[in-house]
């Protein structure tokens, strides 16, 4: 797997970045080819992390394997939790209770800020800039203060479950979000105002790592990566569940295909989420909160697929069942994986010191992709 | 277009197409010579433009392989599951790599976990597991893992 530090015939330099790299944020490992500062090409080598989860998940029931899926995109564990929960639920025609499904969504826009600040703070210091990290995790440890003390946990949350959720809302939820929406509006300026607008950054930023709208398809590139490139992507608008076509807000779509134009989407797409929180944290519906169901579920012989939108793109879970209470096959489609393909094409012809840049608006998270 | 149009469209052109009713989506079973000229029409004939392939799996049924492909278009809103059965002792069908960039990366983890040899696959080597790990599968369902890590 490790290529020495080398030259090609051509007399090109490959070089090894990770797998333990700061840059990479977590066990990546890129073997670059080199022609003086110049990319040639990128190739990625993964599963320094891969668990096999989806191995696991043939001898885990239909309740235990939402667990190992929070594992996955431990940034947005409580929207991996909604695919899997979804899927169970299509497959046994679960109706969920409006109250879980207002509160699922409401959990969904929360980890979608809380993983987008993580990514601009530590995006800002890939580039050298230190002070934004501390500023985008001030405002994500209130999200994380809240997911503390409604589900129990703050990173792995395991809340949403085939039928609704585990339990009801903590009593200070509303208040505590309300609270939230309140910090985080007195403090977005000061995002734009540090990084948004700051010359250095901007010219880090403009024309680097170019995607094209063909290729981001091509690719099967989604979530904030495609939609930098201009593809309308966003599956709560395209296939909208649990009552997301309800909901007013814009998809975030930027034009320039380029790493300004995928950072921009991420600001924006968190300023739609705090509009989707706005909107139903009052209208919460009163009732139960979780669906009757059987304590074993049998999911009946077939196939099921339910995708929802992560905070890095479209995440599929495609269940293979032959009527038992496990599942006979999974498949995790994550977006990362795809997103990372695009990336050799994104970074040929560029320097170097630009393939940071690239890699931290792809939005990386390695258990995701290696799963 | 709408499924039923789809389906018409393509069974003139591949008679020997199999049709499975009642799904979600619209699913196709194609002999795997077949498969690459189905999703050259599928990708490039108008009208249907199949752009966009999002899932790559595989499903180890013991007696075949399964291949499995969820195809969407990004004009249309369509969706089309192809599922190609193979042969477990050799399995090996086209890779469309050429048509569908993405596949790469798919074709290449579905080659190391299953053992599908995918033909015309431009740099079909390990991508997941660790070198020298070649002839075993783990997601194959006779997959004995000597350390057991997994067994739950």
């Amino acid at each position: 797997m490790f290529e020495e530090i080398g030259t090609t015939t051509d007399g090109d330099l490959i070089i090894n970045v990770g797998p333990q790299h700061p840059a990479t944020h977590g066990v990546l490992h890129l073997v670059i080819t080199l022609n003086g500062e110049t990319i040639r090409k990128v190739e990625p080598h993964l599963g320094y992390i891969h668990r096999s989860i989806e191995k696991m998940c043939e001898s885990l029931t239909y309740r235990q394997f939402i667990y190992v899926t929070s594992r996955m995109d431990y940034l947005s564990s409580h929207i991996n939790n909604h695919a899997c929960a979804m899927c169970v639920e299509k497959g046994l025609q679960i109706e969920v209770p409006e109250r879980a499904k207002v509160i699922r969504i409401l959990l969904d826009e929360l980890t979608r800020i809380a993983s987008h600040e993580l990514w601009w703070g530590a995006m800002a210091m890939d580039l050298g800039a230190f002070t934004p990290f501390f500023h985008a995790f001030r405002e994500r440890e209130s999200i994380n203060d809240i997911m503390e003390e409604t589900c129990g946990a703050r990173l792995t949350m395991n809340f949403i479950v085939p039928g609704g959720l585990m339990a009801d809302i903590h009593p200070n939820f509303q208040k505590r979000v309300k609270d939230f929406i309140r910090l985080y509006k007195s403090k977005f300026e000061e995002y734009n105002e540090m990084v948004t607008g700051n010359v250095i950054f901007r010219n880090r930023m403009e024309g680097v790592g170019y995607l094209s709208k063909e290729d981001a398809i091509s690719f099967g590139c989604t979530g904030p990566t495609a939609r930098g490139s201009g593809v309308s992507c966003d599956v709560r608008k395209w296939f909208p569940y649990e009552g997301y076509e309800k909901i007013t807000f814009d998809e975030i779509i930027e034009t320039g295909g380029d790493s300004l134009a995928r950072y921009m989407v991420r600001v924006r797409e968190m300023n739609q989420s705090i509009r989707i929180i706005e909107q139903l944290i009052d209208a919460i519906p009163e009732g139960e909160y979780q669906a009757k169901t059987k304590a074993v579920l049998k999911l009946p012989k077939g196939e099921f697929y339910s995708r929802v939108e992560t905070a890095r793109g479209e995440f599929g879970v495609y269940i293979v069942s032959e009527g038992g209470t496990t599942p006979y096959r999974i498949k995790f489609r994550s977006p990362g994986f795809s997103n990372l393909s695009a990336l050799d094409q994104m970074a040929r012809g560029s320097k170097l010191g630009d393939l940071v840049a690239m890699m931290g608006t792809l939005d990386l998270v390695i258990p995701d992709i290696d799963r | 277009m709408n499924d039923t149009i789809l389906q018409n469209e393509l069974l003139k052109i591949f008679p020997e197409l199999v049709f499975e009713p009642g799904t979600e989506w619209l699913q196709v079973t194609v002999q795997s010579q077949q498969w690459l000229p189905l999703a050259n029409t599928l990708r490039y004939k108008v009208d249907m433009d199949f752009d966009f392939l999002f899932c790559v799996t595989c499903i180890d049924w013991k007696t075949h392989l399964a291949m499995v492909y969820h195809l969407r278009s990004t004009t249309s809103k369509l969706h089309l599951v192809v599922k190609a059965t193979l042969n477990p002792l050799n399995p090996e069908i086209d890779s469309v790599t050429s048509i569908w960039k993405t596949a790469d990366f798919h074709e290449r983890e579905v080659y190391e976990m299953f053992g599908v040899n995918f033909k015309g696959h431009p740099d079909l080597r390990l991508l997941i597991l660790p070198d020298g790990w070649e002839g075993r599968n783990p997601l194959r369902k006779d997959f004995e893992d000597p350390i057991n890590m997994i067994r739950l």
